[in-house]
């Protein structure tokens, strides 16, 4: 008979709990309730921060939300949980219900602990736990910058929420000082020397640090809410706004009223199977106290959930024991810790390597005999933390010290990690398991892998190692997933801009020599047009000059788009879809004149099918002499600039949003990249342009621009994600003009935007911290780049009509310019021609009466 | 695949096509020979190879449109061209199909070119006739 499991608390672990469940059940023997205080479904609270740009609660969605569907499971949300009775096995509800349970789950999470002292319970006092709590202390903050030209903002607790919490103050254009009571900054995590080289690191963002700073008491303003605090030494700070992230506490209230057998410092006693005092009770994450101690980290949390889970369903397993490595997610700012990061077990060894100057300290804890890994610290650079954090009780293969050199240096050596070895501590995956994605489900990427394994979707900290030990995989079972471009290069695309950019080679003859796999090649289809597009922004030149022309292909190459019959289709460029009415003439006379069959296109132009080849330039002459240029429609590049009417017409709009698009178009028009480029402008929050299926998305606001980035329609559809908001319209184009070459310089060859935002080194935050705030070094050499493309600008049309050596590409027979392909066929159809279908020709062929011509046959006569 | 058992430029009659220099390199041009859309290929060292015109996997005149390149096939460095419609890969000297990536010709044509033999003399494209294999007939619909 069916059992019904109650789950009380509906936060990361709950879901993690239901999720495992219904994988696993496949019966049906357990039905669910999760019983959640909070009035939304569980979300990502490890990527809570992020809320502060993504805005929108949903996209800390976790898992998929089908699961809520299941009609095993239920859950309801905005009603806590009240009292347990253990007798009678049920529990009450704030809004009265009560629900009989077989077997109960407490999955109630910590609450953030605020230290009893004078002042904490002032207005512009906030904690950090729930998106409930950052809304609220964003709002707060806002309406203070209304007012305040300087925001002031304090933080008490300079552990890894803390440094969270004050990258989210500064985010929100508010100062940040971190307080700590210890001595260093994570003094949970890391040493002294570690500390040290991240106040530094901190001290470089802009947010101030004050350690041994004991706050004594929180001091209203006169003005109301907070305005002071005092501290234990006798000195005082000047505040706006204080965060309060000085630890937290397991919600164990439920259990302690219930007499379950609580910890000395809090949280439910459970055994190594979850259980707790009570074999009909289970409790998971934050708030179990198992092995002695409460753990504030997710991964323990979702091992406890599958243990609780398995042990529901029959099962033996056991809890392995937390892994407590940490990874600070602060942008500009790598720290990680993992393992015995003090070195406290028996004659552990530590082997440092410090740079003051570059902020950088790494140590790690090694066996008596130097051998084996025991923990780790790294601070400043922790690019070694994936494949490392693995290696955790195994012996490293060389010597220690390779691996905290900086990379570039001599080099790790690679790590040939053992099946067992855990990669992804969030999710539980171990290497065995990522290669078995590949070896035994056939996943040929890191995404079917991610997909498949769960590997790699929580904090995203492992992803470097999945996509190593993924490429090794499929590299064993001779698909070449390696990041070369094919065989005539060993480099991935980005690499070979790089070089390209840096060496200044501009023939294809050169870059071949340079950085080719073999004098011998003469490219391929692959490389071609890659390496074609790379010159394109390095060093810009016509499509068709010397030996670029022989690097496009054939939609490149005659500046058209080839269709199924051989023709082709032109599209003249119609800035953010504004058309004149003589233009429009002019645009169906064409068509007209040249029997063309003609479709408006979903970017809010027009383009004309039925070209041959031959008559590529005459169309061209005449829309050229109407004032029209390539659309681009055939390069990847950019394409269109899609509009809604905007202010100047609509009576909600809040900004003109016909002009910006034709700004843009005109900016971007010709810029080659490693695919389509589409862009949106919307005049309000309406949305009529669909501007966030847009690899970027421009929205109108009261106070000037929201931009959205990485959106795409097609075959799998993305919604752009907030990059800045309120935006004048200068910054705005100069954060457009870096996030494109941003892209144009580190996408693979034809990725778009969406996938290029999740796998760019720190995902989107990693490309807002490079486009505003310069993370790189390099905003001044992509401004410097895009001044040259918009100056540099020609159409290629133009230049093409100009010019009689690029013309004699267009004949349609070297030897017989003058006749036309005589294998195109035409049949009418809604008034328009069509290209005729193989039975049509057939039939024709056999002198059967079927309307087949070419397409300016009949017109022209 | 094809097989050039017939030295064709002992029996072969030569057509003159064009000039050298109506070739850009490393790029390929449509001609029309005897009623046969016929591609013709400049490669980086000024030889020119020549293959049918008609694309066997869509059925499309447009194999003079893909982009050149090479490839290794077993130690060697093949001249290829890369179809501008689905980008099926031929070896340029032989017509061979190295890769119909995933894909079967269409209107029952082979998936392997007719070729036929050029010769540049004195700066003039000739191609020689008749072609040395079998395939199937070029020529419009
Ligand atoms: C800003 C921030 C950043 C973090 N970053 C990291 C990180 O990088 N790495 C990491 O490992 N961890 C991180 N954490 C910690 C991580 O989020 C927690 O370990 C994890 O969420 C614990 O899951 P849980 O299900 O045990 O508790 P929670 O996710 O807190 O869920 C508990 C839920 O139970 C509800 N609840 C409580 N009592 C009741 C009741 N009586 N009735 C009904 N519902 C109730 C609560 O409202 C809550 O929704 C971070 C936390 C925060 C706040
Ligand atoms: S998005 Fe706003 S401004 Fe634009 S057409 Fe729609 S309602 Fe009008
Ligand atoms: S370790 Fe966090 S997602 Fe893998």
């Amino acid at each position: 008979m069916t059992q019904h499991l109650v789950v009380v608390g509906g936060g990361m672990v709950a879901q993690r709990l239901v999720e495992a469940m219904r994988d696993r059940d496949a019966d049906g023997r357990w039905r669910i309730t999760v019983l959640a205080e909070e009035p939304r479904r569980p979300y990502d609270r490890v990527a809570l921060t992020s809320y502060f740009s993504g805005r929108d609660a949903d996209d800390l969605a976790l898992g998929d939300a089908s699961l809520w569907d299941d009609p095993l499971v239920s859950l309801r949300r905005d009603d806590k949980v009240v009292a347990i009775d253990r007798a009678a096995r049920t529990v009450t509800t704030e809004r009265g219900r009560t629900e009989p349970y077989d077997h109960l789950v407490l999955a109630t999470g910590s609450s953030a602990w605020v230290p009893p002292i004078e002042g904490a319970d002032l207005e512009g006092v906030f904690v950090y736990r729930t998106v409930d709590d950052v809304a609220a202390l964003r709002g707060y903050v806002e309406q203070l910058k209304a007012t305040k030209p300087v925001v002031r903002g304090a933080v008490l607790g300079g552990g890894l929420l803390g440094l969270e919490a004050a990258g989210a103050l500064q985010a929100l254009g508010a100062q940040a000082t971190v307080l700590q009571v210890g001595t260093h900054l994570m003094s949970t995590q890391i040493d002294l020397g570690g500390g040290e080289a991240l106040r530094r690191l901190i001290n470089g963002l802009g947010v101030g640090v004050r350690l041994n700073a004991m706050t004594t008491r929180i001091r209203p303003h006169r003005r109301g809410g907070v305005g002071r605090l005092d501290m234990a030494d006798g000195g005082r700070v000047d505040v706006d706004v204080v965060v309060v992230a000085a630890g937290v506490r397991p919600r164990d209230e439920l259990a302690r009223a219930a007499d379950l057998v609580i910890g000395e410092r809090g949280g439910v006693v459970v055994d190594d199977s979850c259980l707790s005092s009570d074999p009909h009770i289970s409790a998971v994450g934050e708030v179990a106290c198992i092995q002695g101690q409460c753990v504030g980290l997710v991964a323990p949390g979702y091992a406890m959930a599958e243990v609780a889970v398995d042990r529901l369903l029959g099962g033996a397993a056991q809890f392995p024991g937390a892994d407590t490595a940490t990874k600070l997610k602060l942008a500009g700012v790598d720290v990680a810790s993992f393992g015995d990061a003090f070195g406290t077990t028996e004659g552990a060894l530590e082997v440092v390597w410090a740079d003051p100057v570059a902020g950088v300290y790494k140590k790690l804890v090694l066996s008596d005999d130097a051998r084996t890994l025991l923990g780790g610290v790294l601070v400043g650079d922790a690019s070694a933390y994936a494949s490392l954090r693995p290696m955790l009780g195994r012996e490293l293969p060389g010597d220690p010290a390779a691996f905290l050199l900086p990379e570039g240096g001599a080099g790790a050596p690679d790590l040939e990690l053992p099946d067992d070895a855990s990669v992804c501590s969030c999710n539980n995956v171990s290497a065995g398991t990522i290669r078995g994605a590949v070896t035994e489900h056939g996943c040929t990427d890191v995404g079917a892998v991610k997909a498949c394994t769960k590997a790699g979707t929580s904090c995203g900290s492992c992803l470097p190692l999945v996509k190593k030990l993924v490429g090794t995989e499929l590299a064993k079972q001779g698909i070449t997933v390696s990041s070369a471009l094919c065989e005539h290069f060993a480099l991935s695309r980005a690499q070979l801009y790089d070089a390209i950019r840096v060496a200044g080679v501009t023939s294809f003859t050169e870059v071949v020599a340079r950085f080719g796999t073999d004098l011998a090649g003469r490219g391929c289809d692959i490389c071609k047009p890659a390496v074609a597009s790379i010159l394109a922004t390095t060093a810009p030149a016509h499509v068709l000059e010397g030996e670029r022309a022989a690097l496009q292909d054939t939609n490149d190459h005659v500046m058209a788009n080839l269709q199924k019959d051989g023709s082709y289709s032109v599209v003249p460029r119609i800035p953010g879809g504004e058309v004149t009415p003589e233009g429009l003439i002019t645009i169906g006379e064409v068509a007209q004149e040249f029997g063309l069959y003609t479709k408006i296109t979903g970017g809010q132009r027009i383009d004309l099918f039925g070209a041959r080849i031959d008559q590529l330039p005459l169309i061209w002459q005449r829309l050229v002499d109407a004032g029209f240029e390539s659309g681009h429609a055939y390069g990847k590049s950019l394409r269109t600039v899609k509009s809604c009417v905007g202010s100047t017409w609509c009576r909600f709009g809040v900004q003109d949003s016909v002009a910006l698009a034709v700004l843009l178009e005109l900016r971007y028009r010709g810029l080659r990249s490693p695919h389509k480029i589409k862009l949106g402008v919307s005049g309000c929050a309406r949305e009529c342009a669909e501007a966030r299926g847009k690899d970027v998305g421009v929205i109108a606001t009261d106070k000037g621009w929201n931009l959205y980035v990485g959106g795409n329609g097609g075959f799998t559809p993305r919604h752009a994600r907030l990059l800045a908001e309120d935006l004048d319209t200068e910054t705005l184009i100069r954060t457009i003009d870096r996030f494109l070459l941003y892209y144009v310089r580190t996408a693979d060859r034809l990725q778009r935007t969406a996938p290029w935002v999740d796998e760019v080194e720190g995902g989107l935050e990693g490309v807002r911290a490079v486009v505003l705030d310069d993370s790189l070094g390099i905003a001044a050499d992509l401004d410097a780049q895009m001044a040259r493309h918009v100056e540099e600008y020609e159409d290629e049309w133009r230049a093409t009509l100009e010019d009689p050596e690029k013309l004699r590409r267009f004949a349609s027979f070297v030897n017989a310019p003058d006749t036309a392909d005589p294998s195109l066929a035409y049949v009418p159809e809604r008034g328009q021609a069509r290209p005729a279908t193989a039975d049509e020709r057939a039939a024709a062929e056999r002198g059967e009466p079927v309307l087949v011509a070419g397409t300016t046959l009949e017109v022209r006569a | 695949m094809t097989v050039l058992d017939t030295p064709p430029a002992v029996t072969a009659t030569w057509t003159a096509v064009c000039r050298l220099d109506d070739l850009a390199p490393e790029r390929g041009a449509a001609a029309l020979v005897d009623g046969e859309q016929l591609a013709l290929f400049r490669l980086v060292d000024d030889s020119v190879l020549a293959v049918q015109q008609q694309d066997p996997f869509c059925g499309a005149f447009v194999l003079s449109r893909g982009i050149v390149g090479t490839r290794h096939v077993a130690d060697e460095v093949v001249p290829t061209v890369a179809s501008p419609m689905h980008k099926q890969v031929f070896d340029l000297r032989t017509g061979a199909c190295l890769d119909p990536v995933g894909k079967a010709p269409v209107l029952g044509l082979a998936a392997d070119l007719r070729t036929w033999p050029v010769r540049v003399v004195d700066g003039i494209v000739e191609v020689g006739g008749p072609a040395v294999s079998d395939g199937p007939a070029g020529g419009g619909a």
